[in-house]
């Protein structure tokens, strides 16, 4: 994976969700390790589809669960 | 997972009264009745705010930002939202006014009287709502007023497109309510009755009357009465309101 790709993933995921950078790990869990709400994702959705000029439909969220599906998710659309 | 707290007011929203900063305030549908009135009050409690018209810009609402709008037309939305976020600021109060009516007995009442009435007295708050709550899901503040009516409880013979519209209007705030809660954004409803209106008067004289010997205050209700209580709904007072509805009605529907 590119680091710039996954830098600006991981700036995006630590402004909307308020965490420290080195809790964002592919592994992590959005729920229970990053302790985000159904509220605090769409806003991490939002902030990448427009960081990253994208478009994420509401099916392609279902069974996200880690950092790591989400990063899949948006860098397969780059 | 750990319950998250939900956000309590900061220090800069519950300044000592009089010095409180002023916010940014949109009234969609300002340009006469209620909607006329909640910009008035909001004028004078110091804040900045902007107002939706379709037809015609209001001629006596000096100090106000006026900005065309349909609510039914999503693209007017977005254009008016960008136009006050970059005269004004983000809204931080949000009072979505505007409304029609198409009278007729539902017998008589066509799919176009349906839908017009429905695209602009709900879906148009759908849309109004929606562009309005992004800022303030990221701002962690907000408030939301729904302009409902009477007739959502009490039923209006006549008005079953928009009694509809009306009531959904309450299922559309307690939701909402319960999706930006934990961002301290407040949702709530306000049911005027009979407000002396252009919208009441188009009702006829008789009916006016006959609404009106069934008010227990025994009168109609000014546009400023009902702004009262929008005013309060966005206040600092009622920070701990939420999915509430507020009738303003003379106790035309009490108990509904």
């Amino acid at each position: 994976m590119s680091d710039a790709t996954f830098d600006k993933f991981r700036s995006c995921a630590v402004e909307v969700l308020q965490v420290p950078e080195d809790k964002v790990v592919l592994e992590a869990r959005f729920g229970d390790d990053l302790d985000a709400d159904s509220l605090d994702l769409v806003e991490l959705v939002m902030a990448l589809e427009e960081a990253f000029d994208i478009t994420v439909e509401e099916s392609e969220l279902e069974g996200i669960e880690t950092v790591g599906q989400a990063y899949e998710l948006i860098s397969a659309k780059l | 997972m750990t319950a998250r707290m939900p956000d309590s007011p900061d220090d800069s929203t519950t300044a000592a009264a009089g010095t409180r900063a002023p916010r940014v305030v949109l009234v969609t549908g300002g340009s006469r009745g209620i909607g006329l009135g909640c910009a008035r009050r909001f004028l004078d409690l110091g804040d900045k705010v902007a107002v939706t018209y379709r037809t015609k810009p209001p001629d006596d609402l000096a100090g106000a930002l006026a900005v065309p709008c349909d609510v039914t037309d999503p693209a007017t939305v977005e254009s008016a939202f960008a136009e006050v976020e970059k005269e004004l600021g983000t809204v931080e109060v949000l009072v979505a006014n505007a409304g029609v009516t198409k009278d007729t007995l539902l017998l008589r009442m066509n799919e176009q009287a349906w839908h017009e009435v429905l695209d602009t007295d709900l879906t148009g708050v759908y849309r109004t709502v929606r562009r309005a709550v992004g800022p303030m899901v990221r701002a962690h503040r907000g408030r939301i007023v729904l302009v409902s009516s009477v007739v959502a409880f009490l039923g209006s013979p006549g008005q079953v497109n928009y009694g509809a519209a009306k009531a959904g209007l309450v299922g559309l705030a307690r939701s909402l309510a319960r999706e930006v809660g934990s961002r301290g954004i407040t949702v709530n409803v306000v049911a005027p009755g009979i407000v002396d209106t252009d919208m009441i008067t188009a009702l006829g004289e008789q009916r006016v009357e006959q609404l009106r010997s069934m008010v227990p205050l025994g009168r109609m209700s000014t546009p400023d009465e009902v702004a009262g209580a929008v005013a309060f709904l966005a206040s600092d007072d009622a920070a701990y309101v939420t999915g509430a509805v507020l009738p303003v009605d003379g106790g035309l529907a009490m108990g509904m």
